[in-house]
């Protein structure tokens, strides 16, 4: 239920988004979500791909400060209410969410999570019956 | 004093210098009798160029005292130079090299038109930097009121100086350009002060900066150099006339030498300014390499000064960087990166001038094995290089955290200062 993530640190300068995008194009590589933190002077770019053992090497090769992470995804009704409440399943047993973003497909959204614990955070939501996704199934949305 | 004679008691110091380093210093001593030299072998200043150069490296080889010519009860005051690579330079002075050193600060402040019904405020800093009590000694020797605030806390500062009715600043450049634009920003009238002169050094500054500085706080703005090894500020000042300063030749003789030969250059030549001291007791140096590039000219001054002239410093021959008045070399930038996890050694140093500030940030690369998605980590890291950094320079920095791409590598020479300012 793991799902590894790409985290590349990026310095705030345009055109560094485009560059990261364009490397992994020319490989084939694809997305399945994206999502930019940023702070005045750098950012930390998370991508979830089709095959991220291969784009993390090209991002090396291309020198990239990249590493993978790891994040757990759940599906669930695109209603706010259901967001909070796989919010509550896990800050009830004391799961902190260190950051966490959302995408949206017809009537579902798919969430992902990274927790201070994932494991304990895919047992609690397993737990409530949360329809928690892998990574191939997520790779297929 | 005619020049001969002037030379006559630069070469009858100089014999006595010699022989006090000879027999007092066991560096000195040693490093003299491999190459066969001896004090009999200087009969006067022309023999200057067969003695050894002496370089700062050597003095950190010796830290604290083992340069030091007298025993350390006639020791009375000890300074140390700020921000230096690993140990600092230690220098020390007998009761005569604080009387020699008030004379020639007396003798900067009176170039500058300072006299006893001066007020002069002292914005150097006090303590082991020789700035503050250098000019502190001067200042009370020609008979003036001194007031010494110290450097920093500049509401204070303007508010002191009208007060008071301060005559003379004595700071370093950048300071003063601060200082004037603060006073500005205030609203006080210019009228309510009183100030005619500044005394401006410990860094580098242009001519640009001088006439911003004349035109802002309406002064005669006064370039005055030293460095602690020699004694501190005081080894030589402009008088009013503003066309080189003068040096304090009786005390300090200067050569010029290409510092890629070491050859001795004519008058007039742009090469490495080093001096010998000719009267210190504490801390005499033979040669001693400034790293410091100027030109010199014994033209007599339209002030009527003899002394020999150098003109203003503008630049270095090794790789240290002078900010705000602090010595900074980036090998210490290199020492704290190597000791510190999250980041790699690979770094860029950018010097510039904003609002006349001396600024200085750090580009840095964040190291692959440490970055673990999260800003929080990211932010606490470029935190502690920063206040690492600035308790190890005794400087603020701003840190960037970049991408490896952005710096450049190479095997050999890499560029690891980029200074934009212009001088």
């Amino acid at each position: 239920m793991i799902i590894p993530q790409l985290s590349i640190f990026l310095e705030n300068k345009s055109g560094r988004l485009t560059e990261v995008l364009e490397v992994l194009g020319k490989e084939n590589i694809k997305i399945t979500a994206l999502t930019v933190a940023d702070t005045s002077e750098f950012g930390i770019l998370r991508l979830i791909v089709s095959d991220p053992e291969k784009a993390k090497s090209i991002l090396k090769q291309h020198l990239f400060t990249v590493n993978l992470s790891e994040v757990i995804s759940v599906m669930a009704p695109n209603e706010a209410k259901y967001y909070a409440k796989v919010l509550k399943v896990l800050s009830d047993l004391d799961i902190s969410v260190e950051y966490t973003y959302a995408f949206s497909r017809g009537s579902k959204s798919i969430i992902i999570l990274r927790c201070s614990n994932n494991d304990d955070a895919i047992k609690a939501l397993k737990d409530h019956e949360m329809d928690l996704l892998n990574a191939s199934e997520l790779y297929k949305i | 004093m005619d020049r001969d004679e002037l030379r006559r008691v630069q070469s009858g110091r100089l014999i006595e210098t010699v022989e006090r380093v000879y027999f007092n210093v066991p560096y000195y001593r040693h490093k003299m009798q491999e190459r066969g030299l001896g004090p009999e072998k200087i009969h006067s200043i022309d023999d200057l160029s067969i003695l050894p150069f002496t370089v700062k490296q050597d003095l950190r080889d010796n830290y604290p005292f083992g340069l030091f010519a007298v025993p350390m009860s006639e020791i009375v005051r000890i300074h140390a130079s700020s921000g230096t690579t690993g140990k600092s330079t230690v220098v020390g002075y007998t009761r005569n090299d604080i009387s020699t050193w008030s004379e020639v600060m007396a003798r900067t402040l009176t170039a500058a038109g300072a006299n006893r019904n001066d007020f002069i405020q002292i914005a150097y800093g006090y303590g082991l930097f020789t700035g503050g009590l250098g000019l502190h000694y001067g200042g009370e020797k020609i008979g003036a009121s001194v007031i010494p605030i110290s450097g920093g806390n500049t509401m204070r500062q303007i508010e002191l100086m009208r007060d008071f009715g301060s005559t003379v600043l004595a700071c370093t450049p950048s300071y003063a350009l601060f200082l004037a634009e603060a006073i500005q920003e205030s609203g006080i009238s210019r009228d309510e002060f009183k100030l005619k002169a500044g005394v401006f050094g410990a860094e580098p500054w242009t001519e640009n900066m001088r006439r911003e500085i004349e035109e802002k706080l309406m002064i005669k703005a006064i370039d005055i150099y030293g460095l602690s090894e020699v004694i501190g500020p005081g080894v030589a000042s402009e008088c009013l006339c503003q066309e080189g300063l003068h040096i304090n030749e009786d005390h300090f003789y200067p050569e010029i030498i290409d510092p890629e030969t070491l050859e001795v250059l004519p008058e007039g030549s742009m090469g490495e300014l080093v001096f010998t001291t000719l009267t210190k007791e504490g801390l005499p140096l033979i040669r001693y390499r400034t790293r410091d590039l100027t030109r010199l000219t014994r033209e007599k001054c339209k002030c009527g000064r003899t002394l020999v002239r150098m003109s203003k410093c503008l630049g270095r021959s090794d790789d240290m960087l002078i900010i705000r008045g602090v010595n900074l070399f980036p090998s210490q930038v290199e020492t704290v990166l190597l000791d510190m996890s999250g980041i790699k050694p690979h770094y860029l140093l950018i010097v510039d001038r904003v609002n006349n500030l001396d600024t200085l940030e750090l580009k840095v690369e964040v190291d692959e094995a440490f970055f673990l998605d999260k800003i929080s980590q990211l932010e606490s890291l470029s935190k502690k290089l920063r206040d690492t950094l600035e308790s190890a320079l005794g400087l603020s920095i701003k840190v960037t955290l970049v991408e490896p791409k952005m710096i450049e590598r190479s095997e050999g020479k890499s560029k690891r200062v980029i200074d934009k300012r212009k001088f």
